[in-house]
């Protein structure tokens, strides 16, 4: 075995401070945010676990599909303004989950918003109206009592999303205190009738909520709805392409190189129907005229209008381009909502944690008190079993734990590592574990000095042996982190980020520290006379009785053998040689 | 601690040495014993899973002011369904429920909050689809078969794959034990236990790890001699690792007791202590299993290779032959002793000592140990001068 590479211990040591120092001064550079990013179960707050199925039994959900998901709901759970909403996947295909924490927000809010599914659809525009309501006093009375009679025929009228606001039973005090979230309305019948045409006046489109969407609609019926910005109300005709038709949308500037459009392709369905539908539109007087049915189609997104281009030809090949007025962002956008919007996913709620924040903190601060209990009480055993060595291995841990510190904030600021409760009992079970690489290396170090060895050899040959297991001993904790991390969901999860990370830091710490340390100190006078504070004694170890009973011969025997060994190896055995003399003198 | 300290060394020196291969029918007669009780504990209470497993509502009330039956009769009168409500010591009230919509959980919690004294918003609400630790429980068992599929190849190289044969009937022992201690006390089986679990998983691998290469250390070139026997190189090797399975046993135990205590204490129930308790359980049987399944396992594997059952003939041949000429030379037990077949002729004098055709004399074991340990026979420095 090559002969252990510490001849200069102080190298490594200052790899570790440029290493600490470069972290620091990255991770704590003023202006930027240095916190700790906690999970919900240590800040409060709640969290809504989703599991997305694909819509036709048996496909598989792509990556993209889920990112697309992620974003929409992000988008959505944004709308609520609360700071520091988060929005991430876990594993992927359909063994995916969807985790969305919310700091401080009522879970029924929550879960009400993420669960919708996006439903996108292409729809021939009726009319386009102004944005409020109209009320026409003369047909109310009518209105009502049909609506009330179309309720009972199941699919006239849909009036969605309020149930908040009119359910007025006091178990729901608690949802209406905190906003209750509500989906923008929409109104769907089966044929372009006058009550539908009455429902349709009496949608509000200034109301903030109706422009939000939400509200998926039924693609074989009529609609009336608001579109994204409140400027207008649209009429719609049943759906002539529904969105899984779409096969690729994207933002491209114009030949000309000014501005935007979007251009979409479609599946040989989409292809047909849309030949149909822009060979019928396009021969019709443009929207906005007063003319029905005019030259529009609208792209409705959840219950909104997205967007309405006309056509201005028949469009044959199944390849369209939006032109308008767009910038890159809203082209982009829209080329998104395009792609993507139509999810052939739903979610299913699976798991619903709200922990209020006197209880969060409470388990954060729990979870710190063990740690610094745990850490201590270690800290005294390690002390007196292993004394000024001991000293060493409470310095590493001290320095173990002020980089895992380091790291869990460098990892909250690159990748959004959130701390959570499963998290710190990693760290803390950790300290057992770092603690043991100290362990296996001081007993290495003695099990050299009973066999003889001199303190700056046992140091050195020591590491040697101790090197290899812990490389291979970490090797398997780090393995099991990093398959825990890529299989698991749910709390597993981030435990297993924690556990990789303590491992990495365990190793940094051994060979960056804790060895270069023991070799200095194995180097000092105090070490190396023996002292019984050391923790290294010879005797105390039983080197003295080990030489003893393997030559069984005498000390004086013993000493000049050493004192030959010496003349032998020109000078090696001479620190042993001084020991000896100590323990004879003794 | 010194104590401690000259036991270590006399275990290092072999002059106490504890038979852990050799008694192991004594240790696989214990372990069966525990296996059992678990497995039929398993089979007669079965696992008290959480909701998280079963689907339903938990509801974290803290310093509520109601008594149990109080609490219960409210969610019973609210949801039509069975409830169970416990108490802890720290004042947070337990209240599990069947499973509710988001909207039915807000209800209660504040229903419960009204009757308990305590701000609806201040309760803990977890509502779980019965689905959802299923998938829990399938993705950590993927990932545990993935994880012992790759940890057995690494070990099957690293080592030899009776060492990874060794090292997972040792994790299959830790795992079965854990389990059957949770259904025996009627613990709660959370996602916060798998987690436990799991790293109880790594733990104990990791011991297993670190007692093997002792092992391998002790056994290399074994086939070159014929002082020692593998068996008894590879109990020198637990012996030689005892001390650090101690310590490192109590520096990963403590952490944990005080998690359970300050959990206990403060938290009343949650995922902190539900994680301590798998992993104090965990812990321990998984030192017990490192030292005493997982290295005789190893030795029984190899008792079956032919160079080790060779080297055993070898060896215990070679006792006799020591005893015969000890009878021979009478009472001089310094006497010289003809040269050996063991490569290293240093210190054979010690092979005279042996008295009898038993196993290797501590002292021998320990220079075995040392000779083999290789590379320090010349310690390669450089004169002192060149040093400086």
């Amino acid at each position: 075995m090559a002969p252990p590479a510490t001849s200069k211990p102080g190298r490594l040591l200052i790899a570790l401070v440029v290493l600490l120092v470069g972290g620091i001064a990255w991770a704590f550079w003023p202006g930027t945010d240095s916190s700790v990013r906690l999970g919900l179960d240590l800040q409060g707050g709640t969290q809504v676990i989703l599991v997305p199925e694909p819509v036709v039994e048996g496909a598989e959900i792509t990556e993209e599909q889920l990112a697309q998901t992620v974003e929409i709901i992000r988008a959505r759970v944004d709308g609520l303004g609360v700071a520091e909403a988060e929005v991430t996947t876990q594993g992927s295909g359909n063994g995916a989950a969807i985790v969305v924490a919310v700091p401080g927000v009522g879970q029924d809010r929550v879960v009400e918003l993420v669960q919708r599914t996006a439903l996108l659809n292409f729809r021939p525009v009726w009319n386009i109206l102004g944005p409020q309501p109209i009320e026409p006093a003369d047909v109310a009375d009518d209105a009502a009592g049909d609506a009330a009679d179309a309720t009972d025929s199941a699919d006239t009228a849909l009036t969605e999303g309020d149930e908040g606001s009119e359910d007025s039973s006091a178990t729901d005090s608690g949802a209406a205190d905190q906003g209750g979230a509500r989906s923008a309305e929409i109104v769907q019948a089966d044929d372009y009738t006058p009550e539908f045409q009455t429902q349709v006046d009496a949608l509000d489109c200034l109301d903030p909520v109706n422009l939000a969407g939400g509200s998926p609609d039924n693609p074989e019926q009529w609609l009336g709805a608001c579109d994204q910005q409140g400027f207008s109300k649209y009429v719609m005709e049943p759906a002539f392409i529904e969105g899984v038709s779409v096969t690729d949308a994207n933002a491209q500037l114009t030949q000309q190189g000014i501005g935007w459009v979007v251009t979409l392709e479609f599946d040989s369905e989409g292809a047909g129907a849309l030949a149909d539908a822009s060979t019928r539109l396009s021969a019709l007087p443009e929207c906005g005229t007063g003319a029905t049915p005019c030259n529009a189609f609208a792209i409705v997104l959840d219950g909104v209008v997205v967007s309405a281009p006309r056509f201005n030809e028949p469009i044959i090949g199944g390849q369209a381009q939006i032109e308008g007025d767009f910038n890159a962002q809203e082209a982009r956008d829209l080329a998104n909502v395009l792609k993507y919007g139509a999810l052939p996913v739903t979610l299913e709620v699976v798991d619903i944690t709200s922990v209020s924040a006197t209880v969060g903190g409470d388990q954060l601060r729990a979870g710190i008190i063990a740690g610094i209990i745990g850490l201590s009480v270690v800290s005294v055993y390690l002390l007196l079993y292993y004394r000024v060595l001991g000293l060493v291995a409470v310095l590493s841990l001290g320095v173990a734990a002020g980089l895992l510190y380091l790291f869990v904030v460098i990892f909250s600021k690159t990748i959004g590592l959130t701390l959570t409760l499963a998290g710190v009992a990693g760290a803390i079970v950790a300290v057992g574990i770092t603690a043991d690489s100290f362990i296996v290396y001081f007993e290495r170090i003695r099990d050299e000095l009973r066999d003889g060895r001199s303190l700056r050899q046992a140091c050195d040959s020591g590491w040697v042996r101790a090197r290899r297991t812990l490389l291979a001993a970490d090797f398997v904790t780090l393995l099991a982190a990093v398959v825990l991390y890529f299989l698991s969901i749910g709390s597993v999860r981030g435990f297993a980020f924690i556990l990789g990370l303590t491992t990495v830091i365990d190793l940094i710490i051994a060979f960056w520290f804790t060895h270069p340390v023991v070799v200095l100190l194995g180097r000092m006078k105090f070490m190396q006379g023996g002292s019984k504070w050391s923790g290294l004694d010879p005797e105390r170890l039983g080197a003295h009785s080990a030489l003893e009973s393997i030559s069984g011969r005498s000390r004086r025997k013993r000493r000049d053998d050493y004192r030959s060994e010496k003349a032998q190896f020109g000078g090696t055995a001479d620190e042993s040689a001084d020991d000896l003399t100590e323990e004879v003198r003794t | 601690m010194s104590g401690l300290k000259g036991f270590g060394q006399r275990l290092y020196r072999g002059e106490v040495s504890y038979d852990f291969v050799g008694r192991w029918k004594r240790w696989y007669a214990i372990s069966a014993i525990i296996v059992i009780v678990s497995l039929s504990a398993l089979g007669i209470r079965g696992l008290n899973l959480g909701i998280e497993f079963r689907g339903g509502a938990d509801f974290a009330i803290p310093n509520a002011t109601c008594s149990v039956s109080e609490a219960r009769d409210v969610a019973e009168a609210e949801t039509g369904g069975q409830t169970i409500v416990t108490a802890a010591s720290s004042g947070t009230m337990r209240v599990q429920t069947i499973p509710l919509t988001s909207a039915e959980s807000v209800a209660l919690s504040d229903s419960l909050g009204a009757a308990c004294g305590v701000p609806g918003g201040e309760i803990t609400v977890q509502v779980v689809g019965p689905t959802w630790g299923a998938e829990i429980s399938t993705k950590a068992l993927q990932g545990l078969l993935i994880f012992l599929a790759l940890v057995s190849i690494f070990l099957a190289i690293y080592f030899e794959w009776r060492m990874a044969v060794g090292a997972l009937v040792a994790l299959a022992h830790d795992l079965v034990i854990t389990i059957g201690i949770y259904a025996a006390f009627g613990l709660e089986v959370t996602p916060a236990t798998a987690i436990g679990v799991l790293t109880i998983l790594a733990y104990s691998l990791y011991d297993t790890v670190v007692v093997y290469d002792k092992v391998k250390e002790n056994t290399r070139g074994i086939f070159g001699q014929s002082v020692m026997t593998y068996d008894e190189a590879a109990n020198l090797a637990v012996n030689q690792t005892v001390v650090r399975s101690i310590n490192t046993s109590l520096t990963s135990l403590l952490p944990v007791l005080a998690i359970i205590v300050v959990g206990a204490g403060l938290l009343g129930a949650g995922t902190l202590l539900d994680l301590a308790v798998a992993l104090a359980v965990g812990m321990a049987v998984g030192t017990y299993s490192s030292l005493f399944i997982a290295t005789p396992v190893l030795a029984q594997l190899k008792r079956r290779q032919p160079e080790v059952k060779a080297l055993s003939a070898r060896v215990l041949a070679r006792r006799k032959q020591a005893l015969e000429q000890a009878k021979k030379a009478g009472s001089s037990g310094e006497g010289d002793e003809p040269d050996s077949s063991e490569p290293d002729g240093e210190e054979t004098s010690k092979a005279s000592e042996v008295s009898s055709v038993g196993p290797a004399s501590p002292q021998q074991l320990r220079e075995y140990a040392r000779v083999q340990s290789g590379e320090r026979k010349q310690p390669k420095r450089q004169t002192r001068r060149k040093r400086r």
